[in-house]
């Protein structure tokens, strides 16, 4: 009855000083927002980050960094300095202990998206998240050379629909000159959103690729090109020169090591083959010091935060004198004094902290939208869990044990005071 | 002795505030049970201090203090608190409530501090219906008055509550330190006749300090804080 009369008491006198009560909340709330934004962030990021792909054991290419190859084939970022030739792709692909092998090849762009040429093996094992495999939303997966199947945000974002024609471009520039608008592409699919790179890609076939550069081997527009129908074009052997990237899947995952090793040691043509997941942890390391700072960063707004608790509540004891005379003249004693302030501050913490984790999930439900329309990525995994209680929890805590300053400074006044305070 | 028949039985106290000479130096004071006395004495003489060791919140360092049948050197702090908060009913001079309750609220304070206190009524309800009762009595009989903020009370009004408040659970002893002080002298008479009629009607002991010795006349016996006390050039504060 005693402990919830002072904590009803201490409600009462926060109410009673809304307004200052209210700009401290709000601070600690605004602190807990920072730290639970980054920290949701960060989790969202790692989640879809190692969700973009799965199920590929090896990616090959030609000699290069580990992480340039990955940065390259899965999120086609920056060029490669060489590609790999048809015919050790063919090599590759024929390995007794290989499964599956699909051969990418990046570099054209379209209005700012990037253009991935493959072939069917690569929609029949790309997966990413929990091994899931893309899944067209509309149409089928392209047959004909001059078909491209487009990902979610692609669609979304240039309002292309089932027959639109597309024009690429050589090249990243999506403003550029060198249109490849002789031969134009017509879209017969549309991808379901991956929150992946995919959902920001262009993909045609390996066939589709160099018909679309029959003319333009020199790097530019031959004048001759023109000349060139596409009649003509179908009855060439367009099998491509060189491949960007190998995707791999193998028959036996145990011997992923023994492959790994097999390729990378070969002499003729070297190549690159890494492991995704674990170039994927070596990114990460590197984007880790980063985000460690940013902890780091939002903790110390959190100790702002609760800095503010600590002055409100000082700031106020002068003025609470006489309160604190006249509960100890209906019989409060020192220990109630401490414990009323004491749950002051633990009040302000606790409802600081729950008006935060508030704000981080109306941020979030803001944001995602633009996140999904800019990056075609969602924080993912954000709704309110352990985290979330572990923070209020802990910035409570945090706000009881900083109240013991405070609280102890009035009981020592309320002792040195009796009754008879001297205003 | 007998302890229902002494409400305070003071003996061979001796009081100084920290760091300062001896302010209090009582060899003996007592008041009875159900009486209602009025010390008297000027401002900072020490009748304040005197109170708070009667009411248990200042340690004498030297003598006995026996208050509604406990004798306080025997008691911890905690106990002292308990003591004051099931018999004693306090009114400062003003500035009495707690400005974050209402008037009700201010009223069952001391319930919240003292079962004994509340244990008197056998239900919430009655609780409440007594701090109507009492209020009712002192004249705030405005109906919603109950759930008022109280920084919209009069300074007379607020005099008026902190005495409801104090008396609320029958405590046997009230006391009421310069209460009047803020008051006009109307009001001033009309609140020591409300106070001693409570006080009577419960059977409560009423200890009243003042400077104002046109008030002496109202109350059973009247005491002057210089005649019991042997320090004469005081040093501490009112």
């Amino acid at each position: 009855m005693m402990e919830t009369s002072i904590l009803s008491l201490a409600a009462a006198s926060l109410r009673n000083r809304l307004g200052s009560a209210t700009l401290t909340i709000l601070a600690v709330a605004l602190s807990v927002t920072l730290f639970l934004g980054v920290e949701k962030s960060r989790t969202a990021m790692r989640t879809s980050f190692d969700n973009t792909i799965s199920g590929t054991e090896l990616i090959v290419g030609a000699p290069t960094g580990a992480t340039n190859l990955l940065l390259h084939a899965v999120f086609h970022i920056g060029t490669p300095q060489a590609e790999l030739s048809w015919s050790r792709y063919q090599e590759i692909a024929a390995r007794p202990d290989i499964a599956w092998a699909a051969p990418v090849i990046l570099g054209d762009s379209h209005r700012g998206f990037d253009v991935l040429a493959t072939n069917q093996t690569y929609f029949d094992h790309y997966k990413f998240g929990r091994d899931r495999s893309l899944e067209l939303a509309s149409g089928e997966i392209m047959t004909d050379i001059f078909d491209a199947v487009v990902g979610a945000s692609v669609a979304a974002e240039l309002g292309y629909d089932i027959g639109t024609p597309l024009i690429l471009s050589h090249g990243i520039e999506s403003t550029g000159h060198a249109h490849h608008d002789d031969r134009p592409f017509r879209i017969v699919g549309i991808l379901k959103p991956t929150g992946t790179p995919v959902d920001r890609t262009v993909h045609i076939g390996l066939e589709g690729l160099t018909a679309m550069h029959v003319g333009w081997e020199t790097g530019s527009r031959h004048h001759l090109a023109d000349s060139i129908t596409t009649e003509m074009i179908r009855s060439f052997d367009l099998t491509p020169d060189s491949v960007s990237a190998v995707f791999i899947g193998l028959k036996d995952k145990t011997t992923i090591l023994q492959t790994r090793r097999a390729l990378n040691s070969q002499r003729e043509e070297p190549v690159t083959a890494i492991i995704p997941g674990q170039t994927l942890t070596q990114l990460w390391r590197l984007v880790g010091t980063f985000e460690r700072l940013l902890i780091g960063v939002s903790i110390f707004v959190i100790a702002v935060g609760m800095t503010s608790i600590l002055t409100s509540m000082l700031s106020s004891l002068n003025e609470r004198r006489r309160e604190m005379s006249v509960l100890r003249a209906v019989g409060a004693g020192p220990r109630h004094i401490l414990m009323l302030l004491v749950s002051e501050c633990g009040l302000l913490g606790l409802i600081g902290a729950s008006a935060g984790v508030c704000f981080t999930q109306i941020l979030i439900l803001v944001i995602n939208p633009v996140l999904v329309s800019t990056v075609g990525m969602e924080l993912a995994g954000t709704a309110p869990g352990l985290t979330d209680f572990l923070t209020v929890v802990s910035v409570s805590v945090l706000a009881l044990i900083i109240g013991f300053w405070p609280a102890w400074t009035a009981t020592r006044n309320s002792i040195g005071d009796g009754l008879a305070i001297k205003l | 002795m007998n302890s229902t028949a002494i409400t305070i039985e003071i003996s061979d106290l001796e009081y100084a505030w920290p760091n300062q000479g001896p302010l209090l130096q009582l060899k003996s004071f007592t008041v009875a049970a159900g009486e209602s006395l009025c010390l008297l004495g000027p401002s900072g003489t020490g009748k304040s201090t005197l109170l708070s060791l009667i009411a248990g919140v200042l340690e004498p360092q030297k003598g006995r203090l026996q208050v509604c049948g406990s004798a306080l050197e025997a008691l911890s702090s905690h106990q002292r608190d308990q003591l004051r908060a099931d018999h004693i009913g306090i009114i400062f001079q003003m500035f009495n409530l707690v400005p974050y309750l209402s008037v009700l609220q201010n009223v069952l304070l001391p319930c919240r501090f003292s079962p004994r206190r509340r244990n008197r009524f056998e239900r919430p309800e009655s609780m409440v219906e007594d701090a109507k009762r009492l209020l009712c009595q002192l004249g705030l009989d405005a109906p919603d008055l109950l759930s008022r903020p109280v920084r919209d009370l009069s300074v007379g009004q607020q005099q008026r509550v902190a005495a409801a408040r104090a008396m609320i659970g029958a405590p046997e002893l009230i006391i009421a330190d310069e209460p009047t002080s803020a008051l006009d002298r109307d009001n001033r008479n009309r609140f020591v006749r409300l106070l001693q009629d409570e006080a009577k009607a419960s059977g409560a002991t009423l200890l009243f300090v003042t400077h104002d010795q046109g008030l002496a006349s109202q109350f059973d016996r009247t005491v002057t804080l210089d005649d019991i006390n042997h320090i004469t050039t005081p040093t501490g504060t009112a």
